[in-house]
């Protein structure tokens, strides 16, 4: 028996100096890697602690005193709490509703179009507005929104009354989610698109010959199709209702529509960075970052269990 | 693919007049997306070379440039902190993107290779970081402590690779035959060499969707710099845009105090402004977009 275990001890030993020998270089490649994470994503981690104590700037991480979970609780009996759960998942939901839908549509509407020229012209057209900066994008959605620009008139046109739609609650999410719309439609479809040309050619020929008219054959063989990759996209999608980003909302609230569009994120930003409630902030980040987790292998392990197919 | 289900079509059914109605309605709606996704665009060129007065009094729909000027153009480039921002943005990406396509590159190579002992365990050290951060103001902080903030290294670190587009690397080095490898490996080549003047080579194609979607990511980037950055001279063009478009912000009125034209082209310069951020991007835009959509495909397979 210990033979065996020395034997066994051996290998590992072994198995070390073997794998250092041969690999060292792959070792040396992924350090600078390693050290970046490190650095940038892992030390920031260790900053978490904050959430947990009284972070005084001149009393460093470790050095501040520990509070256990008072800022949660102090976060949980807010009065923004509710407001900020409630926009974040409202936004978020209508996003989806709205959004997640609206690139399939398109790539299976260009899946039907005869003429390639025209759909590639199409396609290359409504992949650009992803590039252009968000910082441009609602600049243009403000100017467009001031009382006498292009969406006035447009509301003006079929009966509404001329306003400014930034200062104007009920037009902030409809503008939010349409505008995400407008800036992802194309890019998104891309994906759908790939996976429409794997489809294989001879179900739609053979659903011909059974005389499936074209509407029948998306139904029954495009959608079906194309199936998984939807799953995909939704357990991600799913993964991140918690989570709305800053970037967008920032550069589009304005202090008279805090009521609809402060979300988490933003809030972060503000109790953070301009109220300097550092401990505060981290809490209500790492609260939304948690959630967002569950969310995440909640819809991943319904997806597997419905439709066999998830992200891990 | 395409060609052989019209060849289809034609030869095995006729198109019915269901048919024609659902093409020709389907062929309306993609030209209205198109006019709304093109219309913004177009609007802000016709503007940036309209007179001012005219957008003050009429600031809806304009369908061609009213009373044709460049003065908006003029004053942009005399602005010195749109000079500045440039300046900066192309100081980011020309240190930027080696370091990114770099590290990619390394951390590809190594997701994909075989028989490492560590393997796993680095694989679930770069993954968790996809799922789980330290979020904004640890990473503020982490800045402060690290000595970056206000420094333009604080634009270029913090984001030296994605572990998304690690994953679309290591895809695109999986799909390299092993034997060239192996070869290379009993001719004496030792790992560096073989990324270097094997991999790399061979992997060009990637490496360029890699380096327009890190590049892209940078010139439209302005969270970082407006939290990371003080003084107004490090902005990169994103921030001076947004600056610019915030009409009453103090940059813009202390930079241009002194310049007369301010009030000239006041509404104006908004768009000549956003005419200049954006059209370096959308200028390379039609020649890469084969290549932005291939990477989009690579990273669809990897699950």
């Amino acid at each position: 028996m210990t033979i065996g275990m020395k034997k066994r001890e051996m290998t590992l030993s072994h198995k070390i100096s073997r794998d250092w020998k041969m690999n060292k270089y792959k070792y040396l490649l992924i350090l600078p890697v390693l050290v970046y994470l490190a650095l940038f994503c892992y030390k920031p981690m260790y900053g978490l602690i904050i959430a947990f104590n009284n972070y005084k700037p001149t009393r460093g991480i470790t050095g501040s005193d520990y509070v256990g979970l008072m800022w949660f609780d102090n976060f949980f009996n807010n009065i923004y709490f509710w407001r900020l759960l409630s926009n974040t998942f409202t936004i978020s939901a209508l996003s989806i509703v709205f959004g997640f839908p609206a690139p399939i549509i398109l790539a299976l509407l260009l899946n039907e179009i005869q003429n390639d020229k025209f759909k590639r012209t199409v396609q290359t057209i409504t992949y650009m507005p992803y590039f252009i900066s968000l910082v441009v994008t609602c600049s243009i959605i403000k100017i467009y929104c001031q009382e006498n620009g292009l969406f006035s008139q447009i509301i003006e046109i079929f009966g509404g009354t001329r306003r400014n739609l930034l200062i104007d609650p009920s037009a902030y999410r409809p503008i939010y989610v349409l505008s995400g719309i407008w800036q992802n439609i194309g890019w998104n479809s891309i994906i759908y698109l790939a996976a429409l040309s794997g489809i294989d050619q001879e179900q739609y020929e053979a659903a011909r010959i059974d005389g499936a008219n074209r509407f029948q054959q998306m139904l029954h063989i495009t959608i079906p199709g194309i199936l998984p990759t939807i799953m995909i996209l939704f357990v991600l999608r799913m993964g991140s209702i918690l989570n709305v980003g800053y970037e967008k909302v920032l550069l589009l609230y304005t202090e008279n529509t805090y009521n609809v569009a402060d979300v988490f994120s933003t809030y972060t930003y503000r109790v953070g960075l301009e109220q300097k409630q550092y401990s505060l902030s981290t809490a209500v980040s790492l609260f939304n970052t948690m959630v967002n987790i569950m969310f995440l292998v909640f819809t991943n392990w319904l997806s597997r269990k419905t439709t066999e197919s998830g992200l891990f | 693919m395409a060609t052989t289900k019209k060849k289809a079509t034609g030869i095995l059914m006729k198109r019915s007049t269901g048919d024609y109605i659902f093409d020709t309605i389907n062929v309306i709606i993609m030209l209205l997306l198109c006019l709304v996704t093109l219309y913004p665009m177009y609007f802000v060129i016709c503007a940036s070379f309209t007179k001012n007065t005219y957008l003050v009094a009429h600031p809806g729909a304009v369908f061609y440039p009213v009373g044709f000027t460049v003065g908006s153009y003029k004053l942009a480039f005399s602005h010195p902190l749109l000079l500045s921002g440039y300046k900066n943005i192309l100081i980011v990406l020309a240190v930027s993107l080696p370091i990114n396509i770099a590290l990619t590159l390394f951390c590809g190579y190594f997701l994909a290779s075989k028989n490492v002992l560590l393997k796993k365990p680095v694989l679930f050290i770069i993954m968790f970081t996809m799922f789980f951060s330290g979020g904004m103001i640890p990473g503020w902080l982490n800045i402060r402590s690290l000595g970056l903030y206000n420094s333009l290294w604080a634009l270029i670190l913090p984001g030296a690779m994605s572990v998304y587009n690690s994953i679309i690397c290591r895809t695109a080095i999986e799909a390299v035959p092993d034997s060239l490898q192996e070869s290379a490996y009993i001719d004496g080549a030792n790992d560096l060499v073989i990324v270097f003047r094997i991999i790399l080579p061979l992997i060009m194609p990637t490496i360029a969707v890699l380096l327009l979607y890190y590049g892209v990511g940078h010139w439209n980037a302005w969270f970082n710099a407006s939290i990371y950055l003080q003084d107004n001279e490090k902005l990169p063009i994103q921030n001076v845009l947004r600056a610019v478009l915030i009409a009453n912000s103090n940059i813009l009125n202390a930079a241009a105090a002194e310049n007369d034209q301010v009030n000239e082209f006041a509404e104006s310069i908004k768009y000549a402004a956003i005419v200049l951020t954006t059209v370096p991007v959308l200028c390379v835009y039609p020649f890469l977009q084969k290549y932005f959509v291939k990477g989009v495909m690579i990273g669809a397979v990897k699950g």
